[in-house]
């Protein structure tokens, strides 16, 4: 019992004081990625031959980046002849509409907090059921450790919970394989209404690594709508948090809420 | 009897040519098998290989000696729709089997357990193992499941979808009141076409297939990729880049080890070691993301090296992170095994004897908690694990408590390790381009990731393209294993079973 006491000690408090101070990220960290357009090439197009899932785009418009397909890699960072596309350290990115997720320059339009009626229901108290189709163990592991006491999402009342018909919504991670999909369904049906649903992570927005596999179905907005998108691959914990925050009101738009 | 048939002897990460794997009759292969396996060998890779789209289809081989630390490999060809299962001499083989049944619709007559692997169409138009259709996508989960019958019986069902947060699947217990006699495990929710989409390439996705392969393992699975690639185009990369993999790969096995154990805790309502092993597995990966900006370790191990180097204040940093963190680790862990309402729960819950472990050729600590020596670290040592030795740390009760033990007595020798090798990092670069890869190759590289034993294989045609690519991860090999520990178990024991295991969804489901 006193070797449990001294542990309990030793290992001090560890929540993290977000979001009303600003965690620190590692300075590698990938974040928000911003392109300088004024430095790419008459006709250049190495990033968008680099991009793995073609999340790059340049037409007559200018260059489109698509967060919901980025997998947040260094591929056209490495490619780009002059140094036009960096990571910032801005760990933000989740978003209501998925259009909202295709940066052209401008800066991201982060998500929006659900309408008066669905604040009321669900500011104060939301129960998530959690569904894997076809995720890696990445996002799902990131969306777990939201439960521990670094994050503590139960003090914002926020909680997973282990059945579809004790949720008040759907945290879907994965691609969406076609031996998930009626599961997927059935699990969103099993959900009373209103109800929300949150992709997480670039499989779950556009199938990620595995966007076009006749495997899978490109993401959960194929199967059921979607009211919030989580970008990353996988997004990092406090991307994660942003972004149920932001959904839920508790954050103002632009930044956290003194 | 023929005579003792004559096998490529091949090395981890050391490529050969396609037409040096001898191509040996039914009997000559069939022994090859049953006679290494007797000798001690194990079964790595086993898997089919259809080079033209006509009827044939090559099985290909390849035994791991753990004795002379070599491993050995052959195929034979199957005409028509059938072949002798080997299953009912050498258990070892059963999954293999059936995933060649299900990929290229060849029944293996005589096998004692032939069910669908992850319910996908086979490649072979007009030849089902199962007699279906394969004009269409087989429905998942639709197959014959194992049933026990009698008063009292009963069946209970779970999944795909899990009350945690998890991968899906689909799990059957045969039940008396609370006994379980037999508990049957079917998977395939997760597949999304890897091995199909590796075909080709490699191409500017395959690293990140092998990144997203099992997300949890992305440094064990990209290194097992890097060094296929490394042999096939003759590329050696720099001993800086080889620390920091293995640097990256302890890590790795660190953050989830210790997850593992917060689990473990977790499921017999320990809440102290499970609420500081949580956070300190966050930790380990926090380590990961100071290398690379990931926690998971994306975009640090890449063909020919690692793509972020440790600068000096960056190492300072890491080994002082690392001892902050393997002081909390200690004490957290360390009420494990002074609570007594923690042991009792742990010691002979979900046992699997040596006998079956080497049967059913589990890998990584769930083996080596039964008292089996298998670490490809030790084994079959590529890159730095050749000049920097990791004791391999077994158990022998081949219970829950056996596993948690092994994963505390790994804990301890990664962090060391990686201390080590981070106090005395070697200079110079961190990354070669590999060239070319040569043409009609043969390579198999093994890793040993925190599950256990990461096997790929992979086959070059004359353009220098794979032609086939086949993974193997250690969930493939466990899962029967947890199926095994659950026998004569209460229900109520198996998410303690199950985390004492903790397999992969998507690293079986490809």
């Amino acid at each position: 019992m006193l070797d449990i006491l001294l542990a309990r000690w030793q290992q001090g408090h560890r929540t993290i004081s977000f979001p009303k101070g600003q965690p620190a990220v590692p300075d590698r960290f990938r974040g928000v990625p911003v392109v300088d357009q004024s430095k790419c090439p008459v006709g250049c197009r190495d990033c968008v031959v680099a991009c793995p899932t073609d999340a790059i785009t340049i037409d007559a418009r200018g260059l489109r980046l698509d967060l919901g397909r980025c997998l947040f890699c260094t591929d056209c960072v490495e490619a780009c002849p002059e140094q036009a596309i960096r990571y910032t350290q801005d760990f933000r990115l989740a978003a209501r509409k998925r259009e909202d997720l295709v940066l052209n320059g401008e800066s991201l339009k982060l998500a929006e907090a659900l309408d008066k009626k669905m604040r009321r229901l669900f500011g104060r108290s939301l129960k998530l059921r959690q569904v894997s189709a076809g995720g890696c163990n990445g996002c799902e592991a990131d969306v777990n450790v939201l439960s521990t006491v670094v994050f503590d999402l139960g003090r914002f009342g926020i909680q997973m919970v282990a059945s579809p018909r004790h949720a008040d919504g759907l945290l879907i991670t994965g691609p969406v394989t076609e031996n998930m999909r009626l599961a997927l369904k059935k699990a969103y049906d099993a959900v009373p209404a209103p109800k929300v649903v949150i992709a997480v992570g670039a499989c779950a927005i556009a199938g990620g690594p595995y966007i076009n596999h006749p495997e899978q179905h490109n993401g959960a907005d194929s199967v059921v709508p979607v009211d919030l998108y989580i970008p990353g691959c996988p997004p990092h914990p406090l991307t994660i948090l942003d972004g149920l925050l932001r959904l839920l009101g508790r954050l103002e738009v632009g930044r956290p809420r003194a | 009897m023929s005579a003792a048939p004559q096998l490529a002897t091949l090395r981890n990460g050391v490529a050969r040519a396609r037409r040096e794997i001898p191509d040996l009759d039914w009997p000559q292969f069939r022994s090859a098998i049953l006679d290494g396996v007797a000798g001690g060998a194990y079964v790595t890779a086993m898997f089919g290989h259809m080079p033209n789209v006509d009827d044939v289809v090559e099985i290909y081989v390849v035994l791991a000696d753990r004795e002379g630390g070599q491993l050995h490999g052959a195929k034979t060809r199957v005409c028509g729709d059938v072949f002798p299962s080997l299953t009912p001499e050498c258990p070892q083989v059963h999954l293999f089997e059936r995933e060649i049944a299900e990929q290229f619709g060849l029944r293996p007559e005589g096998h004692p357990w032939l069910k669908p692997v992850r319910f996908v169409k086979s490649q072979r138009a007009g030849h089902d193992a199962w007699g279906r259709s394969t004009s269409e996508q087989p429905l998942i989960g639709v197959m014959n499941f194992y049933r026990v019958e009698g008063e009292e019986v009963h069946e209970v069902a779970v999944g795909p979808i899990h009350a945690g947060v998890i991968e899906p699947g689909h799990f059957r217990f045969q039940c008396h009141g609370e006994h379980v006699f037999h508990l049957e495990i079917s998977l395939g929710y997760q597949h999304r076409g890897v091995e199909r989409a590796l075909v080709g390439g490699p191409d500017k996705r395959t690293i990140h297939y092998m990144e997203t392969l099992a997300g949890d393992t992305t440094i064990g699975h990209a290194t097992a990729y890097c060094q296929v690639v490394e042999a096939l185009a003759g590329c050696k990369p720099p001993a800086r880049a080889q620390v920091l993999r293995g640097v990256a790969l302890e890590l790795e096995r660190l953050a989830n080890h210790t997850g593992d154990l917060g689990a473990l805790a977790g499921d017999v309502g320990f809440l102290p070691t499970s609420s500081y092993c949580g956070r300190l597995r966050g930790d380990f990966l926090n380590m990961t993301a100071r290398l690379c900006g990931s926690r998971f370790g994306r975009g640090l191990v890449r063909p020919g090296g690692v793509a972020f180097d440790a600068d000096g204040t960056r190492t300072e940093e890491l080994l002082k992170s690392l001892q902050t963190a393997m002081s909390d680790v200690t004490s957290a862990v360390g009420l494990l095994w002074d609570s007594s309402s923690v042991m009792s729960r742990f010691e002979d819950t979900g046992k699997v004897s040596l006998e079956v472990c080497e049967e059913l050729g589990l890998v990584g600590p769930a083996a080596r908690a039964c008292g089996a020596e298998g670490d490809i670290r030790n084994d079959f040592p590529l890159g730095i694990y050749r000049f920097s030795h990791i004791p391999v740390s077994t158990a022998n009760t081949g219970d829950v408590f056996a596993r948690a033990y092994v994963r505390w007595l790994e804990i301890q020798r990664s962090a060391d390790f990686v201390r080590e090798q981070l106090q005395m990092l070697a200079g110079g670069t961190t990354l070669t381009t590999p060239g070319e890869l040569a043409a009609d190759s043969f390579v198999v590289s093994l890793v040993e990731g925190w599950r256990g034993k990461i096997c790929h294989v992979a086959m070059t045609d004359e353009r220098r393209r794979i032609t086939r690519y086949k993974v193997i991860d250690p969930s493939f090999h466990n899962w029967m294993g947890l199926a095994m520990a659950l026998r004569n178990q209460q229900i109520s024991d198996f998410p303690l079973c199950n985390k004492s295991f903790n397999l992969s969804y998507c690293g079986h489901d490809l």
